[in-house]
């Protein structure tokens, strides 16, 4: 049990000779991807060849969480702990590992899978959210405390009222990373101010947009930083208990979250006083049963509760009634992330990255037609031709980019021609598109945007709880309407009826899900029409 | 005196100014004032949902568009229920409601006495504006009395709350998603093997088309006690 800054130091302490014992690491990817290809077994293999070359005193072998690059898995970076300099290795396969031991011990890089790590994927990245992704153990509460972690928490407990955290969350802007980009501190300071004998933390951490991969990717490299930002949520809003809400296709992130909070029970950073202070905090994780809708706020805290996860129409607010009918905070995963990050740097620290209206960091997944397919932290504001470009290494097999779909089935399709746009909130929702959960779809001009459009569409449809008639009824009709024009058997009186149908499930459903369905669809009418007036018949 | 000033709040409906208790719905209100809001998932009585949007309303200075049945008033408000807008919204409702299911007026037991009927006299709906779907479900006949025929459906859940929350004995609940939705009872069992469904029949009386009804009776003849509901529930107050 610890219970002071200075026993929290020692750890630290304890923890970085321990870790300079060795002078070298091979840091073996092991986030979801990379284990699909086979990363524990590398990392097997490669902790029997430094033993067999006799090398282990030198160099440690040791598991980390997803550093982004996920298109050149499996990934190893060769850290050399005095030097601080780092040589990553892509695409190992079980056969490589003995080269690769054999590589570290005649300090000979292996050039054949040596990444060019000057390239702009790396150089263009900023990394706050996933600073220790890639380099700590998320498997060892330890090595998060000699990387500084739960020093926020302590200092905080020791030294400022909740009223100072919030006001801190409040000028750093940080706004909710899973989509809606609400401020964060006016969502805590609401909280904070009802009145309520009991109140509740919950994390989502469901993730259900196809394609997005983020807060899993935080969840498994580094769930400690996301439990922190839940405790000084906790503290700052007077809850005493938080629920971390995982979809259970996520084993590994369920695992790692487990055994994070378990290990801080174990030292006391979860549970009654912590750092001798007057504040108690319990974290359970729940798991989801995978509905996209349960990542909807009214619908994931009636799923925890034990029933059917629909949404409810709102107000109430979750700030007013939220899970067990008390005063609630939801956040998402990416948005607790960065809590830690503010408090030890301060909200002006946080202001000088991103934009104005949308500071800090976003973490992007790249999937699609894209080059370097994978996970990026860049600052607010940048231009998608950077991200698309520079970052994302451009079209994948030498094509030429038509469109960029991001926010999921939430969010739109931008024209290649508006590459000058700079990624916000706001210039998203401007040009018809939305942040969402940091999705980003890159579509060569070999596809075919009704197509996009009846993909997502599709989506809703089979995601929709069925509560209210527009969402139930609309994306159904709306998905056999797309099928016409892709058949090319519309008629004129079928566009008609399809953006009507779009105005009226975007007005009068009930949750978001059917609120932003029809989004994907408007913006490729607005952008691509061509398309459409191609799948009407002649008559 | 002023306590009583606190608890009434002052707004408007179509213009005309309304008062009403601090907690009530649009609905309510306008009803207090005799202003018709169309409504089909809503009944006096029942918790309110917001699942059909029929009674969707516009309120001055927002472009989002509010159920009055589970909108709170709100001081000053303007509120408007009868705009093209509005109009327009609800007839697409309610076309996508017929198109759902099968709604065969003729052969129903419901013909002349349905409220999704009325409501499109009402809206001045002649035929559904969107193409008919195809689902088709069984038709639960296992009850010695009523009759469960999904087809008819329109999702409103009154079966389900009316079951829960004024009988006591939550038998129905939904299951499945988006189009192949359901009411069913206890683990989707045959009404007639339902173990926690008492027979009473008020899901039976509240259901709003010819989804639930009685047994035996023919096309047209069922004809159902709405006012049930609320009747019994200020009998139960009295009794208190
Ligand atoms: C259909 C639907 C699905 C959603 N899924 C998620 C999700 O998977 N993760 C998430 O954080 N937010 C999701 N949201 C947004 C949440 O409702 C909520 O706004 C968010 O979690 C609040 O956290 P933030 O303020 O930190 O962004 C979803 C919303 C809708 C309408
Ligand atoms: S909009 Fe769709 S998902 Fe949301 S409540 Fe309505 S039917 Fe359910
Ligand atoms: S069976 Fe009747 S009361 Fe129950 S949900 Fe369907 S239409 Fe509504
Ligand atoms: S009556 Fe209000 S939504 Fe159905």
């Amino acid at each position: 049990m610890i219970t002071t800054l200075e026993e929290l130091e020692e750890i630290a302490n304890k923890k970085q000779c321990e870790n300079n014992e060795c002078r070298e690491e091979l840091r073996v990817c092991i986030g979801s991807s990379c284990l699909s290809l086979g990363a524990k077994e590398i990392e097997k293999d490669l902790k029997k060849s430094v033993k067999d070359r006799g090398i282990e005193h030198r160099c440690r072998v040791k598991g980390v969480g997803c550093n982004g690059l996920c298109a050149a898995g499996v990934l190893v970076s060769h850290y050399d702990n005095e030097s601080g300099e780092e040589v990553l290795y892509e695409k190992i396969t079980e056969e490589d590992t003995d080269k690769l031991a054999k590589a570290v011990e005649s300090q000979k890089p292996l050039e054949e899978h040596r990444s060019d790590m000057s390239r702009g994927f790396f150089a263009k990245q900023k990394k706050i959210v996933l600073e220790n992704a890639g380099y700590i153990d998320p498997d060892d509460i330890e090595d998060y405390i000699a990387h500084g972690g739960y020093r926020a928490l302590f200092t905080t407990l020791n030294d400022a009222t909740p009223m100072e955290v919030i006001s801190q969350i409040k000028q750093s802007g940080l706004r909710g990373r899973g989509g809606g980009g609400y401020p964060t501190g006016l969502k805590w300071e609401t909280v904070a101010k009802v009145d309520a004998e009991k109140k509740y933390i919950v994390c989502n951490g469901d993730e259900g947009d196809p394609g997005a991969f983020m807060d899993r990717a935080i969840m498994e490299a580094d769930p400690h930083r996301v439990i922190e930002g839940m405790a000084l949520a906790g503290y700052a809003c007077g809850a005493a208990k938080g629920y971390i809400y995982v979809r259970a296709e996520y084993p590994t992130a369920v695992e790692k979250l487990n055994k994070a909070i378990k290990q801080a029970n174990r030292l006391g950073i979860l549970g009654n006083k912590i750092a001798d202070s007057g504040f108690d905090f319990e974290l359970e994780v729940r798991l989801g049963g995978g509905a996209f809708v349960c990542g909807e706020a009214t619908a994931l805290v009636t799923s925890i509760e034990g029933n059917r996860g629909n949404p409810r129409q709102k107000p109430p607010h979750l700030s007013d009634h939220g899970l067990w009918g008390e005063p609630t905070v939801l956040n998402n995963v990416e948005t607790f992330a960065n809590i830690v990050p503010i408090l030890n740097n301060g909200a002006q620290w946080y202001r000088g990255f991103g934009t104005e209206k949308s500071p800090g960091t976003k973490v992007f997944a790249l999937t699609g037609h894209i080059e370097n397919t994978g996970l990026v932290e860049v600052p607010m504001g940048m231009k998608l031709s950077e991200l698309i470009y520079d970052i994302g290494g451009g079209v994948s097999e030498g094509r030429n980019l038509k469109a960029i779909q991001t926010g999921g089935p939430s969010g739109g399709c931008i024209p290649a021609d508006m590459l000058d746009l700079e990624v916000d909130y706001d210039s998203l929702k401007k040009v018809g598109s939305m942040m969402g959960s940091g999705g980003v779809i890159v579509t060569d001009d070999s596809s075919n945007m009704v197509e996009v459009a009846r993909f997502f569409m599709e989506f809703c449809k089979s995601e929709s709880c069925g509560k209210c008639v527009p969402c139930r009824v609309g994306t159904t009709e709306m998905t056999d309407i797309l099928d016409k024009f892709i058949n090319k058997e519309a008629t004129k009186e079928d566009f008609e009826l399809l953006k009507e149908m779009c105005e009226v499930v975007k007005e009068s459903s009930l949750c978001g899900l059917g609120q932003t369905a029809p989004n994907p669809v408007l913006s490729t009418i607005k952008y691509f029409e061509e398309e459409y007036i191609k799948g009407i018949k002649d008559d | 005196m002023i306590k009583q000033k606190v608890r009434v709040k002052t707004f408007q409906i179509n213009g005309i100014d309304v008062t009403g208790r601090s907690d009530s719905t649009i609905l309510e209100v306008a009803k207090e004032h005799d202003i018709h809001i169309p409504t089909l998932c809503y009944l006096e009585g029942l918790s309110c949902v917001g699942a059909c949007r029929i009674c969707l309303v516009e309120i001055k200075g927002s472009n989002k568009l509010i159920p009055a049945c589970t909108g709170k008033i709100k001081e000053g408000m303007e509120v408007f229920t009868d705009t093209d807008r509005l109009h327009k919204h609800r007839k697409m409702i309610l076309s996508m409601i017929f198109a759902e299911r099968t709604h065969t007026c003729s052969v129903c037991v419901s013909n002349g006495h349905c409220e999704l009927q009325d409501m499109s006299v009402e809206l001045g709906m002649e035929h559904s504006q969107v193409p008919y779907l195809t689902n088709r479900f069984d038709i639960d006949a296992s009850h010695e009395r009523f009759v469960n025929d999904p087809n008819r459906c329109i999702l409103c859940t009154r079966c389900v709350r009316v079951c829960d929350e004024v009988e006591g004995a939550h038998a129905w609940d939904l299951v499945d998603r988006g189009l192949d939705t359901r009411v069913i009872h206890d683990m989707d069992d045959p009404w007639v093997e339902s173990e926690s469904c008492t027979s009473c029949g008020k899901c039976v009386q509240v259901c709003p088309t010819g989804a639930l009804s009685e047994k035996g009776v023919s096309a047209t003849e069922m004809v159902k006690k709405k006012s049930l509901i609320v009747n019994l529930l200020e009998m139960r107050n009295r009794e208190r």
